[in-house]
């Protein structure tokens, strides 16, 4: 089976979890920016959670299924068609072969996250099918869609939504959903401006009292010049009263960094393996799939919590995703 | 003595260790040697292990290592008790990597600029950049990129004011008293001074890299004949 692509849309590219483990030779990690999505996607179609999605940016792709299928699509609302018949979202959808999916606008949030059961059959690079343009790794030949791409699909153990297989034969309409569907906007993803908590960074303490109050206290915007590798914010200044000499080390997915003309950059998921510009803070992981979901203008304020607290605002959101996979599992074909 | 490493968190899923505040090859045998130990038997739940110049970080799932009070103050636990074993652990030397270069042979265009800088001939400079015996301390940047120390004095060079949009693969450069080797075709601001036909990032070979932090590098220098037969140009 296969994914024909009829328009790439903007930005269109295979991810997964990331490409751990290999970050010592200096190559990111990669993976979906909002991996919450992703991972709901994965679990609606019955996907182990390794198998990549389609990461679909602000403008969507226009796809044909060559076969019977079984999507999903989570994460921000791109209007997927299929016929003119809204797709509805954070629901398995059961497709006839021949459909073309279409996006059109963007109504909430940025990403779009599907999953097509079986996954997308791609070869791993260094343990992972996650696309990294820079250096030309995973996805289709380590870049963004095509026109014309031909994504081949795993193979899977037949039908998993027998239900929807009847209610599709009975009804002759393009595609049958369940009446279920799982919370996906967990996290409150339209939030005007958005919040997300961060925990103190390696360099907090270094920065006088006014900065730190600027980054808690006031609201930034979402720069243009966002994007995969970096989350820049527009605001106020944060500026250190003296320069730190600061030899390059490791940072991580939300190190929100500062460079001396003061304009934050939260790191997202192809971030640089290590940077050198002072670390204000780092954003709770438990939010990050929020910060995936802002364009640019779109507003953003910060919160301190303590790591602590972000940990176990962590592992709850591991507990969520295991209770969203234990429920969608009791409807999957036995 | 070096001091105690100190533990610093780095958000809800990193730590970084610091072994110290300075370029110092003696700490970085140390971090490289932290680092092969810990990546030879890694505890449970940590993901990656990221040497750099005083720090080494570990990228970790806090719901792998599991509730002690917290996946961080569980992980420091057997870290804690690990890192203080291994201080007086004997240091490994790293291994020895010679790499071919082709200095200047039309490939490296900013050689002669260079040699003009510090009053040496392209041949001095080729000479001096060969002799030194150079340290992996990172690699980053780019997957594959290795940030070379302890560059002879005589050819520091800053790097450009503005970097090229496009430095071939396999370039060797030269950027402030650092040296090092262009992977991939990417923008750089290094000042180029030869190339190498060597790969220095393979993704579908394991491991995918040349060169890892702790390894010693050595320039060898090598005609353009030799830089083509090498690269599979042809003579």
């Amino acid at each position: 089976m296969n994914v024909l692509v009829l328009k790439p849309g903007m930005l269109t590219t295979l991810q997964d979890s990331g490409r751990n483990g290999y970050q010592h030779y200096g190559v990111p990690v990669s993976g979906a920016m909002d991996l919450f999505s992703h991972r709901v996607a994965n679990i609606l179609v019955g996907n182990s959670s390794d198998e990549a999605t389609l990461e679909i940016t602000l403008q969507g792709p226009r796809l044909e299924f060559d076969q019977d299928a079984v999507i999903a699509i989570c994460g921000g609302n791109l209007s997927p068609v299929i016929g003119g018949d809204e797709v509805p979202e954070g629901k398995a959808v059961r497709l006839r072969a021949g459909s073309v999916l279409d996006f059109g606008a963007c109504q909430a949030g940025c990403r779009s996250y599907l999953a097509v059961r079986g996954g997308f059959d791609v070869p791993k690079v260094m343990g992972s099918r996650s696309t990294y343009e820079t250096a030309q790794l995973g996805g289709i030949h380590g870049r963004a869609l095509r026109k014309d791409d031909r994504l081949p699909i795993g193979e899977s153990d037949g039908d998993i939504y027998p239900d929807l297989d009847a209610e599709l034969a009975r009804s002759g309409r393009a595609f049958a959903f369940p009446k279920w569907a799982v919370n996906q906007h967990i996290g409150k993803l339209g939030r005007v401006p958005q919040v997300a908590r961060i925990i103190p960074g390696r360099h907090w303490e270094a920065f006088p009292a006014t900065a730190r109050d600027a980054l808690t206290g006031t609201e930034f915007r979402i720069a243009p010049n966002s994007n995969r590798m970096g989350i820049r914010l527009d605001g106020s200044a944060i500026e250190l009263e003296n320069p730190l000499e600061i030899l390059s080390e490791a940072v991580t997915f939300g190190t929100i960094q500062v460079p001396p003309a003061g304009q934050p950059i939260v790191l997202m998921a192809d971030r640089q393996t290590v940077g050198g510009y002072p670390k204000i803070a780092e954003v709770a992981s438990v939010d990050l799939h929020l910060l995936a979901q802002l364009k640019p203008g779109d507003g953003l304020r910060f919160e301190l919590v303590s790591l602590a607290q972000a940990q176990a605002l962590w592992l709850a959101r591991e507990q969520e995703l295991m209770t969203i996979r234990e429920a969608v599992e009791k409807h999957l074909a036995k | 003595m070096l001091p105690n490493p100190r533990l610093i968190t780095m958000g809800d899923r990193a730590l970084v260790i610091e072994f110290g505040d300075r370029l110092d090859p003696q700490l970085s045998a140390r971090i490289a040697a932290a680092a092969q130990h810990l990546r030879a038997s890694p505890p449970p739940g940590v993901l990656d292990i990221v040497p750099a110049y005083t720090t080494l970080a570990l990228h970790y799932d806090p719901a792998v290592i599991g509730a002690g009070t917290t996946p961080y103050e569980a992980l420091i636990e057997q870290i804690g008790a690990w890192l203080h074993e291994q201080a007086d652990a004997n240091l490994l030397p790293g291994r020895l990597v010679e790499i071919p270069v082709c200095y200047g042979c039309g490939l490296g265009e900013d050689l002669e600029d260079v040699a003009r800088q510090h009053g040496l001939t392209p041949e001095e400079v080729a000479t001096i950049h060969a002799s030194t015996d150079y340290r992996v301390y990172l690699v980053g940047f780019v997957p594959g990129f290795a940030y070379l120390g302890n560059l002879d004095s005589r050819i520091v060079t800053p790097r450009s004011d503005t970097p090229r949009p496009h430095v071939p693969a396999g370039s060797v450069a030269i950027g402030g008293d650092q040296t090092g080797v262009y992977p991939l075709d990417t923008p750089g601001g290094w000042r180029l001074i030869g190339r190498t036909p060597v790969k220095m990032f393979t993704p579908e070979s394991e491991p995918p890299c040349l060169l890892g932090a702790g390894d010693t590098v050595r320039f060898v220098p090598i005609s353009r004949a030799e830089f083509d037969a090498l690269s599979g140009n042809g003579a």
